[in-house]
């Protein structure tokens, strides 16, 4: 009996590590904005296609276009077998729970968002000490001692960035110009690049001369308001100074492609763990973009400066306020 | 032959016929759409058709996607009645829901059986509430109700992020939703009430608001058609003047069928936020107000009618969303063509191919059975 066990165990444990191998099923659920939003689900995806291109496997992927439908594709990536769903965004928290729950053998990770369970991953983002670098970056490149934020929707999110923005440039110039505007009030403000436009261009008018959008493909409309107006303008998520090289001053990088190649990596490798991973400054997980479309626009000393600021903020003397924690900012 | 009056088609040709032209012209427009991707049409087809019928849980799904659209597309029709185009049935759905939440949020120490009236009335009186002050401005200054309608969604969706961004978010949250409800005002599913009587379906979001949909229906029908009322919502929408002659007031009608329209896409939120979501967040709407009016156009605002474009509707957005699982290059944007020309052509082009199949059932029908007047 023992003998027959035991030869079911070696045959099944053989069984399982050709499996991994060969039908390693990886699957990827994008939010709202989709695939190609030029900015925080493109991150996402250029992740899980770096990991495709680099092992040849294939992952299951789906776009969800109303509230509902996230449960349902994460509950059809889970039943058809995927061993690990990565859940993009934070909306998709309250479906992920429920999701989860049902199927306690599959492995998830969510980013932007923490969901307690022992099968899932929670990957956040430390988006206002990034914010604060280019917030350094923006008020030492602004002439007219005056900078602008345009933001998508008034949620606490995007608030973060925003508050992060703000600290940062009041660092560099306590008496710094500041306006912020957020796009709309429906999802279309993700997606409104004319109206993002319009919005950089009023705070053109106004006086700025540094725009940062954190506003999805609203944020491309401001890009192009600068390169128009001959002013400069912040990317976000992924890097964007290839758009308009030469006024896009820099991009706050938020490494969600790392963190979606690391999550379907580890998880084929054996290494993936559930639990809370905090991405911030110290672990490369924020940061600010540097390539030959911007090093022109970024001086030595405005490299010392950001660089300075980064330390501090790694060691603990600058501490950025996260407007999330109580829903207000200090400035 | 110069005198005869002209010849109409029998009404099913008009109700029945004509739609199902639509659809077919719509399926056939889709399908080359389809192909010009390099898709085959009918894989499409098939995959949309199982993803919407092909399994309980998809028929779940689909009827749930159809209970919204009942409410939305019934709440149009109840103001068309009324020669009224009702745009806001987004804006009304979205502050009914809000209605749905308080009640859910802040007397939860009341038991399910107590709130679920409550609720009811709530998701009525905001979303009428919504309706009202449009319908007002149109009775009192005839300010066109399409417009501030359509801007009504709007300041409903700012209000929105507002409380959820600032006034209802659980503290300490990155997204803009409220606290779940408590667990005993979750309104049942209906997988769920049918687990104790032995039948097993899949899960999915369908609850009991459904049958409150099919309520809704009825009521409307015998509301329109057989009250003093709804006979004089339909003077008014038929000939206003006629109706002032008959002592009707128009105002008073715009008034009431505002409210009565916007009362049931306040419904929605039933669906939505008692029985889905458990808990108040942003967009929960998600474009099915608009949808309404199709629906509405499509169901030539009979409740009968306006379930079975319900159904379609409903079909439709939950089959498109499961054929890219099975064919990625029928991505979101591909989505909403196919949506947006069955709309189209279900919808909007309604009297472009009516004329013309009306038309030809007389010439192929007609001839045969008047063989005297033929002389």
């Amino acid at each position: 009996m023992r003998r027959v066990l035991l030869a079911a165990v070696a045959v099944s444990g053989l069984s399982a590590a050709a499996q991994a191998q060969d039908d390693f099923l990886p699957a990827v659920v994008f939010d709202m904005g989709g695939k190609f939003d030029r900015s925080f689900n493109e991150g996402i995806y250029n992740g899980v296609e770096q990991f495709r291109e680099e092992t040849g496997i294939e992952y299951r992927e789906f776009e969800v276009t109303n509230e509902s439908q996230r449960e349902q594709a994460l509950r059809r990536m889970a039943r058809d077998g995927a061993d690990i769903v990565i859940a993009v965004g934070f909306a998709q928290a309250p479906a992920l729970e429920v999701v989860a729950q049902e199927f306690p053998d599959t492995r998830f990770t969510i980013i932007d968002m923490v969901v307690d369970l022992p099968n899932v991953q929670s990957v956040v983002f430390q988006e206002h000490e990034g914010s604060f670098l280019v917030g350094v970056l923006a008020a030492m490149a602004s002439q007219t001692g005056a900078v602008g934020f345009v933001g998508g929707m008034d949620i606490p999110l995007i608030s973060k960035f925003a508050c992060g923005y703000h600290q940062g440039a009041a660092y560099v110039n306590p008496d710094i110009g500041y306006f912020e505007n957020m796009t709309g009030t429906t999802p279309a403000a993700w997606n409104d690049p004319a109206k993002g436009a319009e919005l950089a261009q009023s705070q053109f008018d106004r006086g700025a001369d540094v725009v940062y959008a954190a506003a999805g493909a609203t944020g491309l409309g401001v890009l192009q308001a600068a390169a128009d107006a001959g002013k400069l303008a912040i990317g976000v998520d992924s890097n964007q100074n290839y758009l308009h090289p030469g006024t896009v001053l820099t991009s706050m990088l938020k490494r969600v492609d790392v963190a979606a190649y690391n999550a379907f990596r580890s998880a084929m490798d054996g290494t993936w763990e559930p639990g809370v991973q905090v991405l911030g400054l110290a672990e490369d997980g924020v940061g600010w973009a540097l390539d030959e479309n911007n090093e022109s626009l970024i001086t030595d000393e405005m490299k010392a400066a950001v660089e300075e600021a980064r330390q501090k903020i790694i060691a603990g003397e600058i501490e950025v306020h996260d407007y999330t924690v109580d829903n207000s900012c200090p400035l | 032959m110069a005198t005869a009056e002209p010849v109409r088609a029998p009404a099913w040709v008009r109700v029945g016929l004509v739609p199902l032209v639509n659809l077919l012209l719509a399926f056939i427009v889709t399908g080359l759409v389809v192909l010009a991707v390099g898709e085959n049409p009918f894989e499409v087809l098939r995959l949309l058709v199982r993803g919407a019928f092909g399994y309980p849980e998809a028929i779940g799904y689909t009827l749930y996607y159809t209970t919204n659209f009942i409410f939305t597309g019934l709440a149009v029709a109840v103001a068309i009645h009324a020669g009224l185009f009702n745009i806001g049935g987004e804006g009304q759905a979205y502050i009914g829901g809000l209605g749905v939440g308080l009640v859910c949020l802040y007397l939860d120490f009341l038991p399910f059986i107590v709130v679920l009236p409550l609720a009811i009335i709530a998701a009525a009186l905001f979303g009428a509430a919504w309706a009202f002050i449009p319908a007002l401005l149109q009775a009192k200054r005839g300010s066109h109700i399409v417009i501030t309608t359509i801007m009504f969604n709007f300041i409903a969706a700012a209000l929105m992020v507002f409380l959820l961004g600032k006034v209802l978010i659980k503290p300490g949250q990155m997204s803009p939703e409220s606290r779940q409800f408590a667990d005993h005002l979750f309104l049942p599913k209906i997988h769920e009430v049918l687990e104790p009587v032995g039948i097993s379906i899949g899960r999915s979001p369908l609850n009991l608001s459904f049958i409150w949909a099919l309520v809704c229906c009825v009521l409307v029908y015998l509301f329109i058609w057989r009250t003093r009322w709804g006979y004089e919502f339909r003077t008014v929408g038929q000939n206003e003047r006629a109706a002032v002659y008959g002592g009707i007031s128009p105002s008073r009608v715009t008034i009431w069928a505002m409210v009565i329209s916007g009362a049931l896409a306040g419904f929605m939120g039933i669906n939505e936020i008692m029985g889905v979501n458990h808990r108040l967040l942003l967009n929960f709407t998600a474009g099915y107000g608009f949808v309404g009016i199709a629906v509405a156009l499509m169901g030539r605002n009979h409740p009968v009618g306006i379930v079975l474009a319900a159904l379609l509707f409903g079909a439709l957005t939950q089959g498109v969303a499961e054929v890219p699982f099975d064919i990625p290059a029928i991505d979101r944007e591909m989505q909403q063509v196919i949506q947006g020309l069955i709309i189209l052509f279900a919808g909007a082009l309604e009297y472009m191919v009516r004329p013309h199949v009306e038309r030809a059932y007389v010439a192929l029908f007609r001839p045969r059975r008047q063989p005297v007047a033929a002389e």
